[in-house]
């Protein structure tokens, strides 16, 4: 489609709404973050980001969100395969289920698992602490991120040609090579948009968490539990600077998912 | 190709059960543990729990705010979409790479960076003090942040419903005499409808849900400006399950119905 220059009135009051509600909704407040975090300087923000509490917070954040990615790589893609390869019964149902964490209150989801693993939960007396310790981490950030991998594969994985699949069955090449060298490169921009997006969920995951982990400072306390606890303390610089950190991966990630547009774009002029 | 498939049938099973079971264990589980747990105390205790004053408002609350902000964002996302693939602009590309922007930020996050910029102790926050409309801890805050985070979610529905509208109709149209505004009113609204309908929809579900960045700009004022996430909140970490359960409960009745809404619509939705 050819895009047109607005010269007359119309077109430029409607870029005009569009820019200026951007700029008043996203712009302005990512600025105004960036300005309050950097109010003195970046030496503040720099001691906040290496006290001892806030590095492991990081660092719980960002192991349990790498376990929750891979947890919904794997499973997203087998996922995605089933949903479109095959035919069984109950197969409306297990897609329908899968949309559902986008609709799913994470505080909902946080509280299902206080059901299950709590202190008088149905499955209470469990091997391992799962409720106010990681692996409640892990399951919460899991739940809220997992239908990306899935629903960014699933229509790449339709619209793939059965041609190429079949010749490489024709001259000998197993099911797994085939996957490999055949569907693979044609999923794997879809995919990786998929990673990027299950990965910016989990990390920014709150509601969920904060239900199921309890946010004991420096055991169970993550980088968005830790910005609530400061803010709350009144501490507001420590807050801000975490923020900051926490919108500035969101930037890397926007910039992220531009590139793997992009790529898909020109992988798609190609074919 | 499916004389293979038959060789190692064990493949297509292993893989069928794994996605069942990541599907079964991970959204499923949760979803029966609310829906058992909300009736559990019988149909009396349930009632009970909803009918508290506080329980119902924040429900109320919660409803039309997201009913506000699903209004303003089929209005404001349809014009973005319509800027974005009708019109070239300086810093086009930019606004496209924005949009998904609320996706990339934690929703805490975002609620601190809209107290940042419009709370009561800011400049912009004075302003509105004055004119006696408090922004943030206060019901406009809400909305605000409601519409920040459904931000991507008309405009992505309508944005390829438009890229691939035939120009010839309207080519037409035009020669014939018709106003820019007949043209969007009989030739182009028909045709996005249902993908401004979905994208609103979709918002709303996820508004329903919102907690992080509410927690921050609502003030947790009960009664006043706690939404049913907030108050649901509350009631978990004070232990009063019978109410977390009814609240739950409603929610995901709320949020299922409006997915089969959605459904229905027949649009096809991404996160």
């Amino acid at each position: 489609m050819v895009r047109e220059r607005p010269r007359s009135l119309l077109p430029l009051v409607i870029v005009g709404i569009a820019v200026g509600y951007a700029l008043l909704l996203l712009i302005a407040p990512l600025v105004a973050i960036v300005q309050n975090a950097l109010a003195d300087g970046l030496q503040p923000v720099i001691d906040t980001l290496t006290e001892p509490n806030v590095v492991h917070a990081l660092e719980i954040t960002f192991a349990m969100t790498v376990g929750a990615v891979i947890i919904n790589t794997v499973f997203g893609l087998i996922t995605a395969w089933v949903l479109v390869r095959q035919r069984f019964l109950g197969k409306t149902i297990l897609n329908t289920l899968v949309d559902i964490p986008f609709v799913f209150s994470p505080v909902i989801a946080g509280y299902a698992l206080i059901v299950l693993f709590g202190r008088n939960g149905w499955l209470a007396p469990s091997l391992i602490p799962i409720v106010f310790a990681l692996p409640g981490i892990l399951l919460a950030k899991t739940f809220v991120s997992l239908p990306f991998v899935t629903r960014e594969v699933g229509p790449v994985l339709e619209t793939l040609e059965p041609e190429p699949e079949q010749a490489a069955y024709v001259i000998g090449a197993s099911q797994w090579k085939t996957f490999r060298a055949i569907i693979f490169p044609e999923i794997w921009p879809g995919l990786l948009y998929g990673i990027v997006l299950t990965l910016a969920r989990a990390l920014g995951e709150f509601g969920a968490v904060a239900v199921v982990s309890g946010g004991i400072e420096g055991r169970t306390e993550t980088a968005t539990m830790f910005v609530f606890r400061a803010l709350s303390d009144r501490n507001d610089a420590a807050a801000y600077s975490v923020s900051l950190l926490l919108g500035l991966i969101a930037v890397f990630v926007l910039v992220a998912l531009r590139l793997v547009r992009r790529g898909m774009k020109s992988s798609h002029r190609k074919g | 190709m499916a004389a293979r498939s038959l060789q190692i049938p064990w493949g297509a099973w292993g893989l069928r059960l794994a996605a069942v079971g990541y599907i079964g264990a991970f959204v499923a589980v949760p979803v029966v543990v609310i829906i058992i747990q909300g009736f559990r105390g019988g149909l009396e205790a349930f009632v009970d729990a909803l009918s508290s004053p506080a329980a119902v408002s924040a429900i109320v609350l919660t409803v039309w705010t997201s009913a506000i902000m699903t209004v303003i964002n089929m209005v404001m996302g349809t014009i973005t979409a319509f800027a974005l693939v009708r019109y070239e602009f300086p810093g086009r590309d930019l606004l496209n790479t924005l949009v998904d922007l609320p996706f990339a930020v934690p929703t805490l996050v975002t609620g601190v960076m809209l107290v940042v910029l419009y709370g009561p102790q800011t400049f912009i926050g004075e302003f509105f003090d004055n004119l006696g409309l408090r922004i943030i801890f206060a019901p406009p805050g809400i909305v605000l942040a409601l519409l920040f985070v459904g931000y991507p979610f008309v405009i992505r529905a309508v944005q390829p419903v438009l890229e691939v509208l035939d120009a010839n109709q309207q080519e037409a149209a035009r020669t014939l005499g018709a106003s820019e505004w007949t043209i969007f009113r009989r030739i182009i609204f028909p045709v996005i409808r249902p993908a401004i309908i979905a994208g609103g929809l979709l918002s709303f579900a996820r508004s329903l849900g919102e907690f992080g960045a509410i927690i921050i700009v609502s003030g947790n004022i009960p009664m006043r400006s706690q939404t049913a996430t907030v108050y649901l909140y509350a009631q978990v970490e004070a232990g009063n399950l019978q109410a977390a359960s009814a609240v739950s409960l409603v929610l995901v009745v709320i949020a299922v119905m409006t997915t089969l809404a959605i459904d229905r619509s027949g649009v096809r939705r991404r996160g």
